[in-house]
């Protein structure tokens, strides 16, 4: 509960901050969030301040704030991307069967023998680094263990006599696949959905503090961490605050993908 | 047995192809012409085609993952572009660092996860079972980067008690200088080590030969290891295995923070300065690496579980 | 006298569980006698296991708990004795085989090391090779060649792990043996066999047995003396002969009418009607009024105690009561 609560606060930080964006044709954005103010340098929380200031006197905790929505917006997009096309090809493989299936399966088998953090790497690595080839990359590493999710779960569903029924009446594979199958593989997709938002966050944090991600000055925490490294031994509130908001997220992220395992498949509580 | 390793070994080459060509696709697909790259900005158009035609980059791609994988296994791997330097030196030379530091970092997970898990599992439902729990759910949820720059922060420039850059030469600096790293490589797969080992415990605490090894007036200990771990071992093991992955994939981070000389550090200055063949090179070792110990992992099953290695003995 | 190697008296075995305390078991009294074998019938969830993990104190805890009572064990108090005390006891004194044998041996080991686990845990002064061939002359008792040490649980059918579970539990030469439902997992065929080879192994060392089964049949071919257990409580308890030439309880009653017999030409066998009360809100009176057909008001509100009858045959009802020796049972 406390996961879903505190997802729910950052959807709406973020979903202001681009409210406020848009209506002020991003005047707060460049006036507060990206202006910088020489004279406050890596200053420490005050009470103008509470966050503190960073390497260029900009306010930590609008920043903060304003980074919510890159992490969330492209996190998500990132696993519905994943999602989508892994869970096409999922279906497709246990639906199909046979070959479909023996080509399909061996391609996934074939890319989760790449750690997905050096998948994506090496993606952004060829394309350079933009906001679309990030997202591409972090998605793209998420197809396979999605195929494998829906596979497995339609593999159960395939045989069982609501699918005959449904094709006795007349339907035709789509329509089976969409409406019979899908649904009744929706619990292991959602909880491996919640899991997979948490690890697409930290990979782009990740990408991010290595330089391949979003780039500056955007407020970004993973990009925020890499500046505060030159400074971590002039201020520990620059490298402090950035990833308390990761782990904070990702946290939350967690307790909600627990809960919701325990709450949808009952099988999984110990 | 021995049939199975070798049938095992052999399925690993379709899977090392298949993993090499996925990356050399992709790492094509860079914009840019690498041998105006390597000629620099004042080439001439001629010059630039000559050496496009000497590099083979006017072939069809696969005919070039062809040519590539023909010399890969002479040990070849092309030359940087950057310094005209053998890709392969480059990435043999930094190799045994990281692999050294996976390992650290694998030890790390186990020796925090594993007694975690098991306290968990044995304690279920108590203080103890949560607190654990808790903290294991913050290592996962931790950035290992930021875990990183606090350790440093604390154990290097507050207490000064160990390096916090690079790697030490001999015995006892390179330990030194491994510890930061390696636990801050390890940590985030400790929790999840330390959050599988708990499942896979209370899946066996419940068992009926739990009741028959304690009905025997065997003691705790060798109820809890021989009894209950040996068999909770295998979703562990799988997991272990896993985490490999997300440790390889880590260890670029891990190693930018600490500059460690190992091959992700290796990989990220080279995407940053667009050496193709470099992160080409480092990428496929890496790659192989986690392919080969999903290998093992798989291996160590049959030595665990009697039930996998008789299905194996029966001539698969 | 003192060939009497179990007592229990007033045990008492609660399970605390999300939907309420169970009251699993209720003031058991039993006594058995050196090389008795006593039969413990009763229907599932009628406390019949828990009672026999309660002697082996392994009540899984939590949720359960032994509130009252002693298990006297040559006149010791198991409950009394610390749990590593209490560990001496289980395997050398006290051994137990449990209902279901594919899932009682640990499917990682080798079963003639789960054999040789017990001997070296209570005999640790005992050689490697002396344990292991103490281990295969077990295996050999129970009739598996002693070539199949190595091998693996799975390795072998139902009928053969239970006699490898039987040679584990004989294997520490136990006073008292504990059979809870040996035979209800096996292929009909094979409970026989099973059966008659615990009966046989036991006689020929004299260990006492505690038989748990739903099986009257198998009571009458193997045990002594027959406690009923009904909702946690012993509603009826004496000799074989006297618990089946003259039944007290209007239950035990119920159970023979289920019997299908061969001298009797009854059409439809007669089922108890109802169901067993819901554990965690038992009737107040006895526990069996709901399915009673000589329930009276007395019954809802008033729990009858276990009356011995002259010959020392005792009962829990009070239909019984003008036949009670003494006040007190």
């Amino acid at each position: 509960m406390i996961g879903l609560a505190f997802f729910l606060f950052l959807i709406a930080i973020a979903i202001t901050t681009l409210v406020i964006d848009l209506a002020t044709g991003n005047e707060f954005y460049r006036n507060n969030v990206i202006n910088q103010d020489l004279f406050g340098r890596l200053q420490g929380p005050s009470k103008e301040h509470l966050f503190g200031q960073d390497e260029f006197g900009r306010d930590m905790l609008l920043r903060m704030i304003w980074a919510v929505r890159y992490s969330l917006f492209m996190g998500s997009a990132a696993v519905i991307i994943g999602m989508v096309c892994g869970g096409v090809l999922g279906a497709m493989s246990g639906y199909y069967g046979k070959t479909v299936d023996a080509v399909i399966m061996r391609a996934m088998d074939i890319l989760l023998a790449i750690p997905s953090m050096l998948l994506a790497t090496a993606i952004v690595a060829a394309l350079g680094t933009s906001l679309f080839n990030v997202l591409l990359a972090i998605a793209i590493s998420y197809i396979p263990s999605f195929a494998r999710t829906v596979r497995a779960a339609v593999l159960t569903v395939k045989d069982q006599e609501f699918i005959e029924a449904a094709r006795a009446i007349g339907c035709h594979d789509g329509e089976i696949i969409f409406k019979y199958i899908i649904p009744n593989a929706m619990a292991p997709i959602i909880v491996q959905a919640t899991m997979g938002l948490a690890g697409a966050i930290l990979s782009i944090a990740g990408l991010s503090f290595l330089g391949l991600g979003i780039q500056p000055p955007t407020p970004e925490w993973g990009a925020m961490l890499s500046n505060a490294r030159q400074y971590i031994r002039d201020a520990w509130h620059v490298t402090v605050i950035p990833g308390l908001g990761i782990m904070l997220t990702i946290l939350a992220l967690n307790l909600m993908g627990d809960g919701l395992r325990d709450a949808l498949d009952p099988r999984l509580k110990d | 047995m021995h049939k199975y390793i070798l049938k095992r070994l052999l399925m690993l080459i379709p899977v090392i192809l298949g993993v090499t060509f996925i990356v050399f696709f992709i790492l094509n697909l860079s914009p840019g012409d690498p041998a105006a790259m390597i000629l620099g900005e004042q080439a001439t158009a001629e010059a630039i085609e000559m050496k496009r035609e000497e590099l083979g980059l006017n072939d069809p791609i696969l005919v070039r993952y062809f040519n590539y994988m023909k010399d890969l296994l002479h040990g070849d791997m092309g030359v940087s572009y950057r310094n005209s330097i053998s890709v392969w030196e480059q990435v043999t030379d930094r190799f045994p660092n990281t692999v050294v530091l996976a390992i650290a970092g694998i030890l790390v997970a186990l020796l925090i996860g594993l007694p975690l898990g098991i306290l968990s599992a044995k304690k279920q439902n108590t203080i103890i079972d949560n607190i654990s729990m808790v903290l294991s759910l913050i290592g996962v949820s931790m950035p290992n980067f930021w875990f990183g720059l606090l350790v440093v922060m604390l154990f290097a420039l507050k207490l000064g008690w160990l390096p916090s850059q690079g790697m030490g030469e001999g015995f006892v600096p390179l330990l030194l200088s491994l510890i930061l790293p390696a636990l801050t490589l390890g940590t985030g797969s400790a929790g999840s080590i330390a959050r599988m080992t708990r499942s896979s415990m209370l899946e066996v605490i419940r068992q009926d030969y739990i009741s028959t090894a304690r009905a025997k007036g065997v003691d705790e200990r060798t109820v809890t290891f021989q009894h209950m771990l040996r068999n909770a071992l295998i979703p562990i093991i799988t997991s272990v295995g896993l985490q490999f992955g997300s440790l390889l994939g880590g260890a670029m981070l891990t190693e930018t923070v600490f500059s460690w000389p190992g091959l992700g550090r290796l990989m990220v200055e080279n995407i940053k300065s667009k050496d193709i063949p470099m992160v080409l090179g480092c990428v496929v070792f890496l790659a192989t690496m986690f392919t080969i110990v999903n290998l093992v992992v798989d291996l160590i099953y049959a030595f665990v579980d009697p039930r996998i290695k008789s299905l194996y003995k029966k001539g698969r | 006298m003192s060939d009497i190697l179990l007592q229990i008296k007033d045990l008492s075995i609660v399970y605390a569980t999300e939907d309420g305390v169970v009251q699993a078991l209720t003031n058991a009294n039993l006594t058995l006698r050196q090389g008795e074998t006593l039969g413990l019938v009763g229907e599932t969830g009628a406390g019949k296991t828990t009672l026999a993990r309660g002697i082996m104190r392994l009540i899984p805890d939590p949720p359960g708990k032994i509130v009252s009572g002693e298990i006297l064990f040559e006149e010791k108090d198991l409950l009394r004795l610390s749990i590593k005390e209490m560990r001496k006891y289980r395997g050398s004194q006290i051994s137990m085989i449990f209902q279901d044998p594919m899932t009682s041996l640990n499917p990682v080991m080798t079963v003639g090391d789960q054999i040789r686990e017990v001997i070296v845990t209570h005999h640790p002064e005992m050689s490697r090779q002396d344990a292991r061939k103490h281990a295969e002359d077990m295996l050999e008792m129970v009739g598996i060649t002693a070539t199949r040490y190595n091998d693996y649980p799975h390795q072998f059918s139902g009928g053969m792990k239970q006699r490898v579970v039987i040679a584990i539990a004989l294997a520490g030469e136990p006073r008292l043996l504990i059979a809870d439902e040996p035979t209800t997992a096996l292929d009909v065929t094979i409970q026989a066999q099973v059966l008659e080879m615990i009966h046989a192994l036991k006689r020929k060392s004299n260990t006492a047995m505690l038989l748990i089964t739903h099986d009257l049949g198998v009571v009458a071919q193997n045990c002594d003396s027959v406690a009923i257990i009904y909702a946690g409580e012993i509603v009826e308890y004496g000799t074989l002969r006297q618990v089946y030439k003259n039944v007290l309880h209007p239950y035990t009653e119920g159970l023979f009418g289920s019997v299908p017999s061969l001298e009797s030409n009854a059409r439809r066998l007669a089922a108890i009607d109802g169901m067993m009360p819901d554990p965690t809100d038992l009737p107040k009176g006895c526990k069996f009024v709901d399915r009673c057909k000589y329930a009276t008001d007395r019954c809802r509100g008033e729990v009858p105690r276990l009356m011995e009858m002259a010959d020392g045959h005792k009962v829990r009802c009070f239909r019984h009561e003008s036949g009670e020796v003494n006040g007190n049972g």
